[in-house]
């Protein structure tokens, strides 16, 4: 463009159309209006002159004026782009990025319903479904059908509570109580459903405890059962043994001692390596270096003959535990009673959102 | 049960270490709640010889003690007890150390003469009341020994947690036969010093009321009772008993009472067999019966309370009546005491469930009817009872007159069970070979006859296992003894659950998904609430009555739980709950209906430096409920209520409601909204999938004069009835009451969207529908159009 017109007015602009770069954004605009304006632009001026030229200067003057409009046009275009990629930069400089930002309310579920959530997921995963039973049970369903002998101490195993109402008729009947375990379920189930059975039963149990750090009146548990032929005591190890390596960790160690439920026979409790001090025995796990986390054993023949079942072919396993007690392991909360608290700020806490949102 | 090391040892023969024998007994299914280390607060006192002993110059009753303490010097001691040797050894507290009753020692002149320590009593180390002088040691330890090293008072005592099916573990004797076997060595009885219970003559079995030393027993109650041994000793001296007894008895945490009760005491913590002794001339003649309670009798037991026997409690009886609730607790008026010379002594198997329904009756739980109601050994008796006896005639003197008598009516004999080898390996998933099943139930004390040819074994269980009836139960055994950590733990394969997840499940999971989604923290309270109304569901035995009942709605707790946050200073609450509530079905099973619920105060969003949100108010409920009853009761309307809306089922039958909630509020908190509705199984139909317009829309917006008593949802009705095609929705975008409209109407502006699914609808043809459609309104509700705005 520094070349020549041949029209010494024209080429009077070279210098300015080289120096657009330079100029700010005031320069510019009054630039544009300068040799581009439409009243008084030296470039329209030019134009306008056009009619008066002679002839023969007519046609190279206005190609030469064009040419040189289209360069102004282009370099305050951009000019002006330059400009204002470097002003919103300077403009985005200025804002103070350590400002919070607009938030949403966000929710969460409650932790033991997390951790419920999760354990049945795991047991999906190894064919379980889920199954619900009443809170309201007869004594049939809560402890006999479950082979809890008539008058036995092992019914001082469940402090329990009996409704203000007369007793169900009918052998499965009896007084009426708030089920102290989930097991009744898998009365329920085995009665209401073909085999194979492979069902975890989560719910809401109640026992007359008094609410303390350690005890609540009503408290979830979950329960699982498998019921099928060619079902052992390998099954039971095998099953929740892959449950506590999903659940905790991969290479976590379990045991499993045995102990009595009447419902089971041969009975065990299973322990997990304690999360805390990883075996080498710390307060929390009252220095055994093991978390007792739930009980277990292959289902008690009468109870499969209860549900009419043939205890000679077919066997099965169940286990019973108590998630509030896991989420107390998972949380470190030594107070179960925090679990039946309302407070937003631990239950933010407890979800991993900020307890107070600022 | 508490059991002591030492004790444990003694059956044994070997030391323990506290540790390995709490991780044997928890994997042989007795976990250990505690290890209590007994005496630690003794730990630094050590053997002390005194070397030289002189009186003290300016004090008659004082010493001057030289004693050797095991350092390089011999200590300086200034001692007031009478009984204080040269040459022999007692325990020596050094200075710094504390005693137990809180004394530390220092060193400090006494009468001129200066004391570095103190020799000790037995009361001054809290160990008995003994205070006539300083404790002198039966030891020749050297001097400087801890005292607990020496003496055998180090102990441990474990606290072992035994599941009801196993009475054989409430006594040592069934502790040390579980360690036995796991530790592959022999037990035996430990010596009881002084007794020697195998000199005694042999009990004279007998099958009808029979008698020993002069005293008549019967058992009129079979079924209560099957067995009474029964022995007289004459001519005992009731008192202290010796010092090895106390202390094995306060091991594990039981007092010392005299002689001869802590003889039967000592036999129990053996055996697991409680044991009675009467005053023989406190009986009301010579005779003891045992028979069936007949209701309302009275006895006033040891404890000093007078008690009224249920029907069918096991009553011991003398010419008198009752003496005692047998199993349970004796009586007072034959208890032993100082002045008893002869007493009788009773050792008798009472059926479990007799014992269990006599003391819950009575209220009552005894370290007797918690053995009996679990069961004795009903073969095992005599062992015990022989001990039992020579121990009172160790202990308390006296001679044995006659045969001790073994009233037995109907002797039997422990149940003979068939193991099938098969049906190991079915429940246990591992084939064991006969030797092995055979070897653990020896272990436990069977007695096995194998039948090779079909593969089972007849298992004779020892009488201690009441638990052990049938098959499965040797199969627990033998899994047990084997170790369940041997079993392998092989994932095999198995065939998956076919049913459908229970719909309940399904639906709270869509729910509480749903109350998520919309920013809401779910809370569980607890289901048992006061007694609200005759629909409650009463509890019969509630821990309070604000326990007392189950709760009907969900949102009540919430409310409380919304205030709770207030006082915490918690201004924004978004809580919700989904449980289960029950009502009273007359006198059936309640019903159970799962509800959610959900509880909305404060900010619609948390607060920003831009500027704050505003408080919710009913309109947010109101959506929000929108929101829950769309996956909680697909299908059910809304329907408005005095003072908020209420959720109607298809059958017309309310199922949820929502509104403002009266609330404890603090004055600077926002109104509090709750809403809650019963969950509705159901699965919600599928939405099919419907083409997305291709064709533009064109939206009007009418401003309409709506007279008093037409609702929104009338206008909508008659707007949406109106037959034209082209309206697509309806939607109202704004209110207004006031000053520019007359008091008895209100404007309301809708947004009308026309659209024509196959063309670009003209201006002319969405300027006919919306006249027709104003028109039509006119007709149906009075309302007319206010403004001439459009929007297109």
């Amino acid at each position: 463009m520094t070349e020549s017109t041949g029209f010494p007015d024209l080429d009077a602009l070279h210098p300015r159309l080289a120096a657009l770069p330079e100029l700010d954004a005031a320069a510019l605009e009054a630039e544009h209006i300068a040799v581009l304006g439409r009243k008084a632009g030296l470039l329209t001026a030019a134009s306008k002159r056009i009619p008066e030229l002679p002839p023969e200067e007519r046609r190279a003057f206005g190609a030469a004026v064009n040419r040189l409009k289209q360069a102004f046009e282009q370099g305050i275009e951009a000019r002006r782009a330059e400009l204002e990629v470097a002003a919103r930069k300077a403009a985005q400089a200025s804002i103070d990025r350590t400002m919070p930002g607009r938030q949403a309310w966000i929710g969460a579920a409650h932790p033991v319903t997390r951790v419920i959530e999760e354990i049945c997921g795991i047991f999906r995963e190894l064919g379980f479904v889920v199954a619900l039973g009443p809170e309201v049970e007869s004594e049939w369903y809560n402890f006999f059908s479950l082979n809890f002998p008539h008058d036995h101490p092992a019914l001082d195993l469940h402090d329990t509570l009996y409704l203000d109402l007369p007793e169900l008729p009918g052998e499965r009947g009896g007084r009426q109580l708030l089920r102290t375990h989930t097991s009744p379920v898998q009365i329920r189930t085995l009665l209401g459903q073909p085999l194979p059975v492979r069902s975890v039963m989560p719910g809401m149990c109640y026992r007359k405890d008094p609410f303390d750090p350690s005890h609540a009146p009503a408290f979830a548990q979950i329960e699982g059962l498998a019921v099928d032929e060619g079902i052992s005591f390998v099954d039971l190890k095998a099953t929740l043994n892959h449950f506590a390596r999903r659940f905790f960790a991969p290479d976590v160690r379990t045991r499993f001692r045995p102990s009595y439920f009447p419902f089971t026979e041969p009975s065990a409790e299973m322990d997990v390596e304690c999360q805390l001090c990883h075996g080498s025995g710390c307060p929390a796990c009252k220095g055994t270096g093991w978390m007792e986390v739930l009980g277990c054993g292959m289902v008690h023949p009468a109870v499969l003959e209860n549900t009419g079942l043939d205890a000679e072919r077919y066997t099965g396993w169940a286990f019973g535990m108590g998630p509030a007690r896991i989420a107390m392991l998972r949380y470190g909360i030594t107070d179960i009673r925090l679990l039946y608290d309302g407070d937003m700020r631990l239950l933010r806490q407890l979800a991993g959102l900020p307890e107070v949102i600022a | 049960m508490n059991v002591s090391r030492r004790w444990l040892e003694d059956f044994l023969r070997r030391q323990l270490d506290p540790r390995d024998v709490a991780e044997r007994l928890a994997m042989l299914g007795a976990p250990v709640d505690a290890i209590e280390p007994l005496h630690q607060d003794i730990a630094d006192v050590v053997v002390g010889l005194v070397e030289d002993v002189r009186p003290h110059p300016d004090a008659d009753r004082l010493r001057l003690c030289q004693v050797n303490d095991g350092g390089e010097e011999l200590r300086h001691v200034v001692c007031g007890a009478p009984n204080v040797t040269a040459g022999r050894r007692y325990p020596f507290a050094r200075v710094g150390t504390t005693l137990p009753g809180g004394l530390r020692l220092e060193r400090r002149k006494i009468r001129g003469q200066v004391s570095e320590g103190m020799l000790c009593s037995e009361r001054e180390l809290g160990l008995g009341q003994d205070h006539e002088g300083i404790w002198e040691l039966p030891t020749d330890a050297a001097p400087g020994t801890p005292l607990l090293e020496a003496i055998p008072l180090a102990d441990n005592r474990f606290v072992v947690d035994v599941t009801p099916n196993r009475p054989d573990l409430l006594g040592h004797k069934g502790i040390a036969r579980e360690l036995a076997s796991s530790y592959g060595i022999p037990f035996r009885l430990p010596d009881l010093p002084g007794a020697d219970p195998l000199a005694l003559p042999p009990s004279r079995r007998a099958t009808d009321a029979s008698e020993t030393g002069g005293v008549r027993i019967a058992i009129e109650d079979l079924d209560g009772c099957a067995r009474f041994h029964a022995a007289v000793i004459r001519g005992v001296t009731v008192g202290p008993s010796p010092e090895w007894l106390k202390q094995r008895l306060a091991s594990v945490g039981v007092r010392s009472i005299s002689n001869v009760v802590d003889a039967t005491n000592l036999t129990m913590l053996e055996h697991g067999q409680p044991m009675h002794a009467y005053d023989l001339a406190r009986l009301a003649g010579p005779e003891i019966v045992v028979r069936r309670a007949a209701g309302g009798e009275k006895l006033t037991t040891l404890d000093g309370v007078e008690r009224k026997l249920a029907e069918g409690t096991v009553a011991i009886c003398d010419a008198s009546g009752v003496i005692g609730a047998g199993g349970i607790m004796g009586g007072a008026s034959t208890e032993v005491g100082a002045a008893t010379a002869d007493v009788v002594l009773e050792c008798a198997w009472f059926r479990p469930s007799r014992i269990r329904a006599g003391r819950t009756a009575l209220g009552l739980s005894t370290d007797a009817s918690h053995r009996f109601e679990r069961g004795v050994d009903l073969w095992g008796a005599e062992e015990p009872f022989r001990r039992c006896i020579a121990l009172i005639i160790a202990t308390a003197g006296g001679k044995l007159d006659g045969e001790p008598l073994d009233l037995w009516p109907r002797v039997t004999h422990p149940p003979r069970i068939f193991l099938r080898l098969d049906r190991v390996a079915q429940v246990l998933g591992v084939e064991l070979d006969q030797k092995t099943v055979e070897k653990q139930l020896v272990a436990i004390g069977a007695t096995c006859v194998a039948k090779p040819e079909d593969r089972r074994i007849a298992v004779d269980v020892p009488g201690w296992r009441p638990d052990l009836q049938e098959e499965i139960d040797l199969v627990e055994e033998v899994a047990r003894v084997f170790g369940y950590g041997n079993i392998p733990d092989d994932l095999r394969g198995f065939r998956v659950g076919t049913m459908p997840d229970a719909a309940d499940w399904t639906a709270a999971d869509r729910v509480r998904r749903r109350l998520i989604g919309l920013g809401m923290l779910e809370v569980v309270t607890l289901p048992l609430t006061a007694p609200d109304g005759p629909a409650a569901v009463l509890l019969q035995n509630p821990l309070s009555s604000e326990e007392g009942a189950l709760r009907r709605r969900l949102l009540p707790s919430l409310t409380l739980q919304a205030e709770r946050n207030w006082a915490a200073h918690v201004r924004d609450v978004r809580l919700c709950e989904l449980g289960t509530v029950f009502e009273r079905v007359d006198n059936g099973a309640p019903r159970e209906t799962q509800s959610v619920a959900a509880v909305l105060s404060g900010a619609r969003a948390p607060g920003h430096w831009t500027g704050a949100a505003s408080d919710s108010d009913a309109w947010d409920i109101r959506g929000m409920l929108a929101a829950v009853v769309d996956v909680a009761a697909p299908g059910a309307s809304i329907e408005p209520s005095d003072d908020g809306w209420i959720v109607r089922d298809s059958d017309g039958n309310e199922i949820g409601r929502a509104g403002p909630i009266d609330a404890d509020r603090p004055a600077w908190a926002a109104p509090l909204f709750g809403l809650e509705v019963a969950i509705d199984a159901r699965p919600p139909a599928v939405t099919r999938y419907r083409p997305l317009p291709v064709t533009p829309s064109s939206e009007r917006d009418v401003t309409l004069l709506v007279p008093a008593g037409v609702s929104a949802a009338a206008i909508r009705d008659a707007l949406g009835g109106a037959g034209v095609k082209v309206l697509e929705s309806v939607a109202v975008v704004n209110e207004y009451r006031g000053p520019r409209v007359d008091a008895d109407q209100r404007s309301l502006t809708f947004r009308l969207t026309f659209r024509a699914p196959d063309r670009t609808l003209e201006a002319a043809e969405v300027d006919r529908a919306e006249t027709r459609l104003l028109k039509v309104l006119e007709q149906a509700t009075g309302a007319r159009r206010r403004d001439q705005s459009r929007t297109e």
